[in-house]
């Protein structure tokens, strides 16, 4: 199946099995391995990528689904939001070993856009689809309200 | 003999730095090898210091007495640093990067005493080789084991930079001092450590009492809040973890490894899978025979041009299996058995005093059992490796915590000498003990030479979930005998498990000393009646080590019998805890008869000090309010525990509303870990410690039938997720100029009592079996069962 995906901007001719899910489209096809695999079901959301801004997982999302939509992921992330979620990440040191946080990252900046004051309730709803097993819960969130009171400011 | 070190930079991964054979100074100290010849790679002006990483440290494996009777090495220095004439720095690290921030940490402790400027320094991930000396990432000691060793390294550099600068400028040497980077002299004079560094190359190394060692008032890096190392590379969707690992000409292969551990392939029809676009072969991997080790464990691979392809293509393969010797392995009626076997007499592993009579002449007897399942390691990202054969030598690329281990397994499944395997260690997703075990990498080995090509071999979450090297199961059995006071007279433990030793010996069933170390010899309660005992288990899965090891059901018994004691003698849990910690005092285990290593550090060093676990509990207490009121349905907990050599004491809120569901409000903890590195990562150590404990206490077990394990992925196999855990957490780290001791372990082991106790102080519920939730508990407690 021949197909034209639009990655961060560039646009990508390429030939894939049908069905094929984009997260391997990514990471195997294209090279970008900033979009991670945990669990292949939609169940920890580290395959994370925004298809039209919204966040989708990679995982389960058949790649010819995307069709002309402009997928972003980690890579190509960008903008005032997500300038701020990155800073509030480095200052306060967000992650541990790291391997989830490209999806975090990816669903933080979802949450901000469609959410730009979020309560607790609001980050739980946002955030909990995101496993980490190193467990850096506690400072995503101090994070994203810091991140949420830098864009405001 | 040429060394290569993986350089990992923004993703790329860069072929390595040859140097030149390095040769030591026979009592270990740092050595000048700039001029030993050309080092490629490095400008040739460049100042390369290697220093030895032998040290006194007795471990298992690794003799003492120097890295000369070391298996496979000669006795040359280890990890270098290099300054380069552009002022750059490059320090290799030894140790696995995997969160812990042990790149930061190491670099930290160098930067300050060679003076070094933070921005101008990169870190080499080091090959396993066994001149590094251990490269064991777990046991919580990269700190530890290295704090001295790269202090006196950068002081040295500091110092031959120095009197460089005095030789060229005609003055006393005495008179120079490196100062961020620059060398200052007499007469406002400086010159940059990259101006310097071909003369400090021509500079004999001075010896560790020639060069003078910060005051800790001096440190500019050590004891700060250091932002990390790989933070903004991470950010940024950058960085190569070991599922990245991308070569030309590379396929992948995912296996079918088999249900039960030692069962095997009976037959096997690959058509279908063959017929799966992009899948180019399937390779049968050899049955795996006890013991475990780190083998392979067999089953067959199906190999693929791409990730997807070799899914599919293992979907589509038909295998019949035989299950072996382990089809009978349910773990509910092991877990009967092993209970049964706890609340036998056991093996003697320590005594003091009569505990027998002690419980006899009891006012009060109290008895408890306590179950904790199997757990999976369970890091975000499951174990993958690359390797790739150049005649008869193989290179790997790998997430692993122990890379010599690997070199040594990959050597000896393949038949080839260690030479001949180069272990390059990317970044991990995560460790907690999984990835120290590299059967993963000797499965990428085998099927990269049978298939010619360059594999990498993919885990899929099912295959971590199911095919893993498992916390052990437990069954704890403590009696306790109270005074006419309530004061605790008596204290039995008895402990029973399969020992990690039967993933290497066949047919190991005793708990080892080194496991009974972890939390159960070393109990430090002043109870003048104490005895420790054991029961035999025998395994039928691959038992392993996860964060914090046996300390996890250790600590879970006795902190949670401690409170049961309390409320037993009609006491506040915190104070009695106190009570039975007891006065400030050192203890040794050895006195009672228990075998006892310290976690391989000197009792002199690192003596068990009552005094400080008992500081750390009422920092604990005044931290999170103890005795404060709290409303109907919300408790407080408390449990503190001494491991790898570090001290913790947890405690948490929960409330529990009429439904039984639970929250977590507040969470707080006290650690005195001695002296610390960096207070921002050894803070989100003990959060991210404290709640990988309180997950698997919530939700957390791995369990068989017929030998095969019942969970797959996520959520049958379930991990705390943002809306489940703690609503805030506050840590505070002792100040203390101990040596230093572990961070990544100590948190897990008191986060589960301090959750089951306070769930008792909310709803006098008292859970002895974990988890608290199964997958058919609906997340609720079962409140209405209580009077």
């Amino acid at each position: 199946m021949a197909i034209t995906l639009n990655v961060n901007g560039t646009s990508h001719e390429i030939e894939v099995p049908e069905g094929t899910p984009l997260l391997w489209v990514l990471r195997d096809r294209l090279g970008m391995t900033g979009t991670k695999y945990g669990c292949g079901i939609a169940q920890c959301g580290a395959c994370t990528v925004h298809v039209d801004g919204q966040p989708r997982r990679a995982c389960v999302t058949p790649v010819e689904s995307v069709g002309k939509a402009e997928v972003t992921t980690i890579e190509g992330l960008q903008g005032e939001v997500a300038d701020a979620v990155r800073g509030a990440w480095q200052d306060i040191d967000v992650p541990q070993c790291g391997y989830c946080q490209s999806g975090q990252i990816m669903a933080a900046v979802s949450l901000l856009q469609s959410t730009p004051d979020p309560d607790d309730a609001d980050i739980d709803q946002g955030m909990s689809g995101n496993l980490c097993r190193c467990a850096t819960y506690l400072r995503i969130r101090q994070a994203i309200r810091n991140a949420a009171a830098d864009v405001s400011a | 003999m040429f060394m290569k070190e993986a350089i990992m930079q923004a993703g790329n991964m860069q072929e390595a730095i040859p140097v030149d054979a390095l040769s030591s100074d026979a009592d270990g100290a740092p050595v000048n090898v700039s001029r030993r010849g050309f080092i490629a790679g490095l400008g040739a002006g460049a100042l390369v210091i290697g220093f030895s990483l032998r040290s006194g440290r007795a471990l298992a494996d690794v003799t003492a007495g120097g890295l000369e009777t070391v298996k496979g090495g000669d006795a040359t220095p280890s990890l270098f640093i290099a300054i380069e004439s552009d002022g750059s720095v490059k320090l290799t690290c030894h140790r696995s990067e995997m969160g812990q921030q042990v790149w930061t940490s190491m670099a930290q402790i160098l930067a300050d005493e060679l003076e070094a400027d933070w921005s101008r320094l990169s870190i080499v991930q080091a090959i396993g080789d066994p001149r590094y000396g251990d490269q064991n990432t777990d046991g919580s000691r990269s700190v530890r084991w290295n704090f001295h060793r790269l202090r006196v390294a950068g002081a040295a550099m500091r110092t031959m930079l120095e009197r460089a600068a005095a030789a060229q400028w005609g003055v006393d040497a005495g008179d120079c001092r490196g100062e961020r980077h620059l060398v200052r002299g007499p007469g406002g004079r400086t010159a940059g450590y990259g101006e310097l560094a071909a003369a400090a190359a021509a500079q004999d190394v001075p010896a560790e009492s020639e060069v003078g060692l910060k005051e800790r008032a001096q440190w500019r890096f050590i004891g700060k809040d250091v932002p990390s190392l790989t933070v903004p590379r991470i950010v940024r969707g950058e960085g190569t973890f070991g599922i990245d690992v991308r070569l030309p000409d590379m396929l992948v292969a995912v296996v079918a490894r088999p249900p039960q551990v030692f069962g095997r392939v009976r037959s096997v029809d690959d058509q279908a899978a063959l017929k799966v676009p992009g899948v180019v072969g399937t390779v049968t991997l050899p049955a795996l025979e006890p013991p475990a080790m780190f083998k392979a464990l067999g089953g067959v691979a199906v190999v693929a041009e791409d990730t997807w392809a070799a899914m599919q293509g293992r979907q589509a393969l038909q295998v019949q299996w035989e299950a072996g010797p382990n089809a009978g392995y349910d773990s509910d009626s092991f877990a009967e058995t092993i209970a049964a076997t706890a609340r036998e007499p056991g093996d003697v592993r320590r005594s003091r005093g009569d505990v027998d009579a002690a419980l006899e002449g009891a006012a009060k007897r109290i008895e408890a059992d306590y179950y904790v399942p199997h757990l999976s390691q369970s890091p975000m990202e499951p174990p993958a490796a690359t390797a790739r054969w150049t005649g008869g030598r193989v290179e790997c690329w790998a997430c692993v915590q122990a890379p010599q281990a690997t070199r040594a397994a990959v050597a000896e499944a393949c038949g080839v000498p260690e030479e001949d395997v180069t272990i390059n260690v990317t970044w991990l997703g995560g460790g907690f003990g999984r990835k120290s075990k590299p059967d993963f990498v000797v499965e990428a080995a085998l099927i990269a030479r049978e298939i010619d090509r360059p594999v990498k071999v993919t885990w899929t979450r099912e295959d971590e979930v199911r095919h893993g090297y498992y916390h052990s199961v437990s069954a704890q059995h403590m009696e306790g005998a109270l005074d006419q006071d309530g004061r605790c007279t008596a204290f039995l433990h008895r402990t029973v498990f399969p020992p990690i030793p039967s993933t290497f010996q066949a047919g190991a069933e005793q708990p080892s000393w080194g496991e009974l170390r972890l939390g159960a010899s070393d109990n430090p309660f002043a109870v003048p009646n104490l005895r420790l005992e054991t029961g035999n288990a025998p395994a039928h899965v691959r038992i392993g080590w996860l964060r914090s090891v046996a300390n996890i059901y250790h600590a879970f018994a006795i902190q949670s019998f401690a409170a049961e004691l309390a409320h037993a003698a009609g006491r506040d849990q915190k104070d009695y805890l106190l009570e039975l910690i007891g006065p400030p005092r050192r203890v040794d285990p050895r006195d009672e008869g228990a075998e006892y290593d310290n976690y391989g550090d000197p009792m002199d060093e690192y003596p068990i000090d009552t005094g400080r676990l008992a500081n750390v509990v009422r920092e604990v207490a005044a931290l999170s309010g103890w005795g404060r009121s709290l409303k109907k349905g919300q408790g407080l907990g408390i449990a503190a525990h001494r491991s790898f050599l570090s001290y913790v004491a947890t405690v948490v809120e929960v409330e529990v509303d009429a439904d039984g569901r639970l929250t977590i409000p507040g969470v707080w903890s006290v650690i005195d870990a001695g002296t610390v590195v960096n207070t921002r990562h050894v803070t989100a150590q003990v959060e991210g410690g404290t709640l990988y404990g309180l997950s698997n206490t919530l939700y957390g077990a791995i369990t068989a039938k017929n030998g095969a394990i019942e969970q797959s992925n996520f959520p049958s196999w379930r991990l705390m997720r943002m809306n489940e855990s703690p609503r805030a957490m506050e840590v505070k780290i002792v100040a203390s100029n101990a040596p230093p001791g572990g961070v990544g372990e100590p948190p897990t082991p008191p986060a589960g009592p301090a959750l089951t106790n306070a769930i008792f102080a909310a709803t006098g519920l008292r859970i002895r079996r974990l988890p608290i939730f199964t997958n058919d508990s609906g997340d609720r407690l079962p409140v209405d069962t209580l009077s």
